[in-house]
């Protein structure tokens, strides 16, 4: 649910960060955290496990700068991804705007990713949305692996899977080395924005 | 459905927010919405300490509302936190909305509750507009 404050001249929007269990979330949040001022993104708060996994979600919000004069606030969130919070995910998809979708390349994870898609439309579902109605962009993360010689899914088949019926933007990303996650957030802000603006013409 | 907050509402809303619970101690009020994004908000703390805090708030209730549905409630209204020097208390407005007060040990609880409530239905009519 968006929310536009017309005293502060101010949007405020929510991007949920979706996606199987380790597939770096988390870690496309604290690349934008590191990289971006302190005037820029605020505070980034996570609730993780001892093991460094998302117990509950992680959040961060990003002032992007003006559009016809609102200033835009970004809201990001994670979800968990592990298959058991399924009721977390639920509770942090209210009042989405946006998803980037990010997909694990690992080859051995390829399963999970359509599960977690099929997760998302199912939890989105909830609050009368789907996966083909909600802004969406997808990242396929973890290309850097490819030279360690790790097996991993090829763009084409990545998209195949994920992509056929969606046809969304896509990016190849390293989120532990900060390619593409700029580029997604950029995207996925973009068709947000461009959404809601679309809602409240109407 | 997105909320659009018109300088007017905003106005009222802590107009009302500082007649009711700031000028009766509160050290700052925030209203947050369900998925928590910020609505309005004012005292004394810095806004970057206060848009996790809405966010966190709207967790936090989301979570005790799973409580709530294992024990036979649908929802909890109400929530509190002790500290040593300061409390939180957050209270539900209608299906939607969450008030957060944030206030020291010397201000009683008792008080906050009574305000809390009479504001929370002011807000609620000041919303429904």
């Amino acid at each position: 649910m968006a929310l536009i404050n017309l005293a502060q001249k101010e949007l405020q929007v929510k991007i949920v960060y979706y996606g199987p269990a380790r597939s770096g979330k988390t870690a496309n949040l604290t690349y934008i955290y590191k990289h971006m001022s302190k005037q820029i993104a605020g505070k980034m708060v996570t609730i993780d496990t001892k093991g460094d996994r998302t117990l509950f979600f992680d959040f961060l919000p990003v002032n992007i700068g003006k559009i016809k004069g609102l200033s835009i606030r970004v809201q990001l969130y994670t979800v968990p991804g592990q298959v058991m919070y399924n009721a977390t995910r639920r509770l942090v998809l209210r009042g989405v705007d946006g998803v980037a979708f990010i997909a694990d390349s690992l080859r051995v994870q390829r399963q999970k990713n359509i599960d977690s898609l099929r997760d998302l439309d199912e939890n989105l579902r909830f609050y009368n949305l789907d996966v083909k109605s909600i802004p969406i962009v997808l990242q396929y993360n973890k290309r850097d692996l490819a030279k360690a010689g790790v097996p991993l899914l090829s763009i084409e088949e990545m998209d195949a899977d994920l992509n056929s019926d969606l046809q969304a933007p896509f990016f190849e990303a390293s989120a532990v080395l900060g390619k593409g996650v700029f580029e997604t957030l950029k995207e996925i802000t973009k068709r947000t924005i461009r959404s809601v603006a679309k809602k409240l013409m109407k | 459905m997105d909320l659009i907050l018109t300088e007017e509402k905003q106005r009222q809303l802590i107009e009302l927010i500082k007649r009711e619970l700031i000028a009766n101690g509160a050290e700052h009020v925030v209203l947050v919405d369900s998925a928590g994004s910020l609505i309005v908000e004012t005292g004394n703390y810095p806004l970057e300490n206060v848009l996790p805090l809405a966010a966190l708030s709207a967790a936090n209730f989301g979570a005790t509302a799973e409580i709530a549905k294992l024990v036979g409630e649908e929802d909890f209204t109400l929530l509190f936190h002790k500290g040593e020097k300061r409390n939180i208390h957050f209270s539900k407005v209608g299906k939607d909305y969450i008030l957060i007060v944030l206030f020291d040990k010397t201000v009683s609880l008792g008080l906050i509750r009574l305000k809390t409530s009479k504001a929370a239905e002011e807000i609620l009519k000041i919303m429904e507009e």
